[in-house]
C-alpha cells in the first residue's frame, strides 16, 4: 500500500508540473507508439476532457498520423484540439438595439459576481456605458460585494434589499438602462445548483420579466464555469442551456493548475462556445477567448504554468 | 449524491449477478467497466488505476472464482475497496485546547464561509461555545457575509476592518480566551494553491494560532485537479481533514474519493444542503460506500431523525398515535420535523435501493407538502384538533387563508381520514410504533 501511495504522489507531482508539457514531451520523442497514445489518453483524462473525448482525440491523432507519416504529432494534436474548440465569429459582439442585456448565471462559487464586475470593466474600457444589476438577493452580502466592485470599476449598481425579488431587480435595472440610454446591462444572479428546481425557475422568471421591458432581451446568457470543475460541468451546462438558453461560457480560475478540459465536452455535446476566460485575480484578467491561442498556450505552458 | 457513479456501478454489478460463473476473462471486462465508471465520476486517474488493480488482484483470487455466489463475493470486494479508498473509519474532530482553533482553508468559491457557519452551528448544537473569525480580508463583503450568517445562527463573529490578517487572528485568539470560548473557527480567504504569497500567509496564520484542526474545504464538483489542490495544501499546512462541500448537487464526488487516497487525510464532513441548519454532516466512509452501491444508509436516517426530532414532540406523537388520536396539529409537527431533516428528497437518498425505487417513481413533491402546511396553518387550534367542525364556510376561509382551493382542503381532509383509519387498524393489530412514521 505504501509503495502504491509513493508512486502515486510522484506521478501526480509530474502531472502538477504540467499535463500538456508532458504530452508535448511524449509526442516529441519521434515515432508515436501505441503506449505513447495510451499515455496521452491518460494525460488528457487528467486535464478533465473526459474519457470519451480523450478517446476521440487520440483516435483522430492516430488516424491522421497514419494518413500523413511526415506530420509532426504535436502539431497534429494541437490542430485537432483547436478544431474542437473553434467557433465562427462570436466574440462579444454588441447588439445595436440598446441596451445589450447580459445575464450571468452559474452554480455557487464559480465567481459570477467577480466576473460581472470584470465584464463591466471590459465594456467600460471599450467606451461603452454599463449598468450592473445585483439580482443575487439570496447569498448573504452578495449585493454588498457587487456594490464594492461597482465602486472600484466606476459602474453604477442597481440593487434592492437582500431577499428581495430577483426578477424585480432585473426589471428595474433594464428599465433604468433604457431610460438612460445605457449600452450594456450586466445582471448578476444568485448561484444555484442546477439540480435545485426552484432556483432554476427563478432564472426563467428573470428572463421573462426583463422581456416585458425589452422583448429581445436577454441578448446573452453567459454561464460561468469554474475551470477546476470536473465532468459535472457538462451536466451543469446542459441544464442551464435547457432552462434559460445559455449562449456562451466564461471559464474562470484558469490561473490555477486546472486545465478546464471540460470545455471540449461542452462544445461537442451542447455546442456552447467559450467567450471569455478568467486568467487571474486582477480586474483586467478577463480575456476574450480564442481557440488557437488557448490551445497553443496550453502546450507552451504560458497560460498559467 | 454520488448518483451517477452509483448508477454505473450498479449496472456493472447487475451484470455480474447475471453471470453464473466468473472467469478470468470476464473479470477483466468487469474491472474495465468499473474503471470507466470511476473516471466518469472524476476519480483521479492514478487512483482509479490503483483501485482497479487491487480489485482485479483480489477478484482473481481463488475464493471468488470458485465461490458458489461469485457475484456477492465480487460486490464485497468492490465495497471493501471503496471503503478503503474513502477511509476506513470516521474521523472525529480533535479539539484539544481551550479555546480550540479550527482553520478553514481552500480555493476561491469552495464554500468556506458558508461551511464555517454550518460548522459553528453544529458545534453550538453540541453544546460548545463557539466563535467565528472573519479572516478573509480580500474578497469584497466576505466579512459582511460571515457577520450576517453568524447573526442568523446566534454565534459571535469576530471581525475587524482595515487590519492585516495576522493582527485579526491574534486579537481573535485573545478575545476567544477572554470570553471562555470552546472553539474558534477561522474563515480564511480563498486562494490558489500555487499562489506563493497567499500560501505563505496561511503558513504564518497556522504558526500563530496553532490550530487543532486545519480543514480543507473542497467543492465536490472538482475534477481531476482536486488531488493537486489537496496535496499542495497538505504539504504547506499539514491539513488534518477535508470538508466536501456542495454534495447536494449531482456532483460525482470522485474528488472526495481521490483526495483522501492521495493525502491519507480523512474527509470529516460533507455539505449536503444550502441551508445552514442541517447543512453539514459527519462523514462515514462505510455508509457512503453503501450509498454508492445502493445498499442504503439506514443508520444515518435513524440518527438524523433522532437528532432533530424534539423529544417532547416525539413522545406526544407516540401517545396520540397509540390512542388513535392523531390530530392535524401532529401532522403539522411531523412536516416540520421532516423539513428539519433536510426535506423528503434528502431522506429518500438514505433508503436502501429496492424500497427507494417506488419512492423515486412517485417523485415526492415537496411543494405539495408546503401546501398542506399552509392549509393546516390557516386552521384554528380547535379545527386542527377536531376536523368534524369544518363546515363549508370554515373550509372556504381556510382555502382563502392558505392560497388554495376548497378542493385542496377537502383532499387533505380525506387523506387525513384515510390515515386515521389505517392507524386504527395498526394499533388494533397490537403493533406499536417506535420512532417516527410518516403519516403520509
Amino acid at each position: 500500500m505504501k509503495k502504491i501511495l509513493g508512486k502515486l504522489s510522484n506521478a501526480l507531482k509530474r502531472s502538477r508540473e504540467g499535463i500538456f508539457s508532458k504530452i508535448r514531451d511524449v509526442l516529441k520523442r519521434g515515432k508515436v507508439s501505441n503506449e505513447d497514445i495510451e499515455e496521452i489518453e491518460e494525460l488528457l483524462i487528467l486535464s478533465d476532457v473526459g474519457v470519451d473525448m480523450a478517446e476521440e482525440l487520440t483516435n483522430e491523432l492516430k488516424e491522421r498520423l497514419r494518413e500523413n507519416k511526415m506530420a509532426s504529432p504535436l502539431e497534429v494534436l494541437k490542430e485537432i484540439m483547436k478544431e474542437k474548440l473553434r467557433d465562427g465569429d462570436m466574440n462579444g459582439n454588441i447588439t445595436h438595439s440598446k441596451p445589450h442585456v447580459i445575464l450571468i448565471v452559474g452554480v455557487n462559487g464559480v465567481g459570477k459576481t467577480t466576473v460581472a464586475a470584470k465584464l463591466a470593466k471590459k465594456y467600460m474600457d471599450e467606451g461603452k456605458s454599463v449598468l450592473l444589476g445585483a439580482a443575487d438577493t439570496f447569498r448573504a452580502a452578495a449585493i454588498d460585494q457587487l456594490k464594492i466592485w461597482g465602486e472600484r470599476v466606476g459602474v453604477e449598481v442597481i440593487a434592492h434589499r437582500p431577499g428581495a425579488d430577483a426578477g424585480a431587480v432585473a426589471y428595474d435595472t433594464v428599465k433604468a438602462a433604457m431610460a438612460r440610454g445605457i449600452d450594456v446591462v450586466i445582471i448578476d444572479t444568485a448561484g444555484r445548483l442546477h439540480t435545485k428546481h426552484n432556483l432554476v425557475e427563478e432564472l426563467k422568471k428573470i428572463s421573462r420579466v426583463i422581456r416585458k421591458v425589452k422583448p429581445s432581451s436577454p441578448e446573452e446568457v453567459l454561464l460561468v464555469l469554474d475551470a477546476t470543475t470536473g465532468q459535472n460541468a457538462i451536466k451543469q451546462a446542459r441544464i442551464f442551456k435547457e432552462s434559460v438558453g445559455v449562449n456562451g461560457l466564461i471559464v474562470t480560475k484558469l490561473d490555477g493548475t486546472a486545465k478546464g478540459g471540460t470545455i471540449f465536452g461542452i462544445k461537442k455535446e451542447l455546442d456552447i462556445p467559450v467567450k471569455f476566460i478568467g486568467v487571474g485575480e486582477g480586474i483586467d484578467d478577463l480575456e476574450s477567448f480564442d481557440a488557437d491561442e488557448f490551445v497553443d498556450a496550453m502546450f507552451e505552458g504560458n497560460l498559467h504554468e | 449524491m454520488f448518483e451517477s457513479l452509483q448508477k454505473k456501478l450498479l449496472d456493472v454489478i447487475r451484470n455480474v449477478r447475471g453471470m453464473g460463473k466468473i472467469t478470468d476473462k470476464n473479470v477483466k471486462d468487469i474491472v474495465r467497466q468499473i474503471k470507466l465508471s470511476l473516471l466518469e465520476a472524476d476519480v483521479n486517474y492514478k487512483v482509479v488505476k490503483a483501485i482497479t488493480d487491487n480489485i482485479l488482484e483480489k477478484a482473481r483470487g481463488t475464493n471468488v472464482l470458485n465461490s458458489i455466489t461469485p457475484a456477492q463475493q465480487f460486490v464485497k470486494i468492490v465495497y471493501d475497496e471503496l471503503v478503503s479508498m474513502l477511509g476506513s473509519k470516521e474521523a472525529e474532530l480533535r479539539l484539544i485546547r481551550r479555546p480550540s482553533p479550527i482553520m478553514l482553508v481552500g480555493l476561491q468559491g469552495s464554500g468556506k464561509t458558508t461551511t464555517a457557519a454550518k460548522l459553528a452551528l453544529l458545534l453550538k448544537e453540541e453544546g460548545k461555545r463557539t466563535m467565528l473569525v472573519a479572516a478573509d480580508i480580500y474578497r469584497p463583503a466576505a466579512i459582511e457575509q460571515l457577520k450576517i450568517l453568524g447573526e442568523e445562527i446566534g454565534v459571535k463573529v469576530f471581525s475587524e476592518n482595515n487590519k492585516d490578517v495576522m493582527d485579526i487572528c491574534k486579537e481573535a485568539m485573545r478575545e476567544a480566551k477572554d470570553s471562555l470560548v470552546d472553539a474558534v473557527i477561522f474563515d480564511t480567504a480563498g486562494r490558489l494553491h500555487i499562489d506563493e504569497d497567499m500560501m505563505r500567509e496561511l503558513e504564518n496564520v497556522k504558526r500563530l494560532i496553532e490550530p487543532d484542526e486545519r480543514l480543507l474545504v473542497v467543492d465536490a464538483m472538482t475534477g481531476q485537479d482536486a488531488v493537486n489542490v489537496a496535496m499542495e495544501f497538505d504539504k504547506r499546512l499539514d491539513i488534518s481533514g477535508i470538508i466536501l462541500s456542495k454534495l447536494d448537487g449531482d456532483a460525482r464526488g470522485g474528488a472526495a474519493l481521490s483526495m483522501r487516497y492521495v493525502t491519507g487525510k480523512p474527509v470529516k464532513f460533507i455539505g449536503i444542503s444550502e441551508k445552514i441548519e442541517g447543512g453539514l454532516e459527519r462523514f462515514y466512509p462505510d455508509r457512503i460506500a453503501s450509498r454508492i452501491l445502493n445498499m442504503g444508509d439506514v443508520v444515518t436516517l435513524v440518527e438524523k431523525a433522532q437528532r432533530v426530532m424534539d423529544k417532547q414532540t416525539a413522545a406526544e406523537f407516540e401517545k396520540h398515535l397509540t390512542h388513535s388520536k392523531l390530530t392535524l396539529q401532529d401532522f403539522l409537527d411531523q412536516l416540520k420535523e421532516i423539513k428539519k431533516m433536510g426535506g423528503i428528497s434528502s431522506l429518500v437518498d438514505l433508503i436502501p435501493g429496492d424500497f427507494k425505487r417506488g419512492l423515486k417513481a412517485s417523485s415526492v413533491d415537496e411543494s405539495q407538502l408546503k401546501r398542506i402546511e399552509a392549509i393546516i396553518n390557516s386552521m384554528t387550534p380547535e379545527e386542527r384538533r377536531n376536523t368534524r367542525i369544518l363546515n363549508a364556510s370554515r373550509k372556504k376561509r381556510i382555502a382563502r387563508g392558505s392560497g388554495t382551493t376548497v378542493a385542496d382542503v377537502n383532499r387533505l381532509l380525506s387523506q387525513y381520514e384515510q390515515t386515521m383509519s389505517m392507524m386504527k387498524k395498526f394499533v388494533k393489530g397490537g403493533k406499536r410504533f417506535k420512532g417516527i412514521r410518516l403519516p403520509f
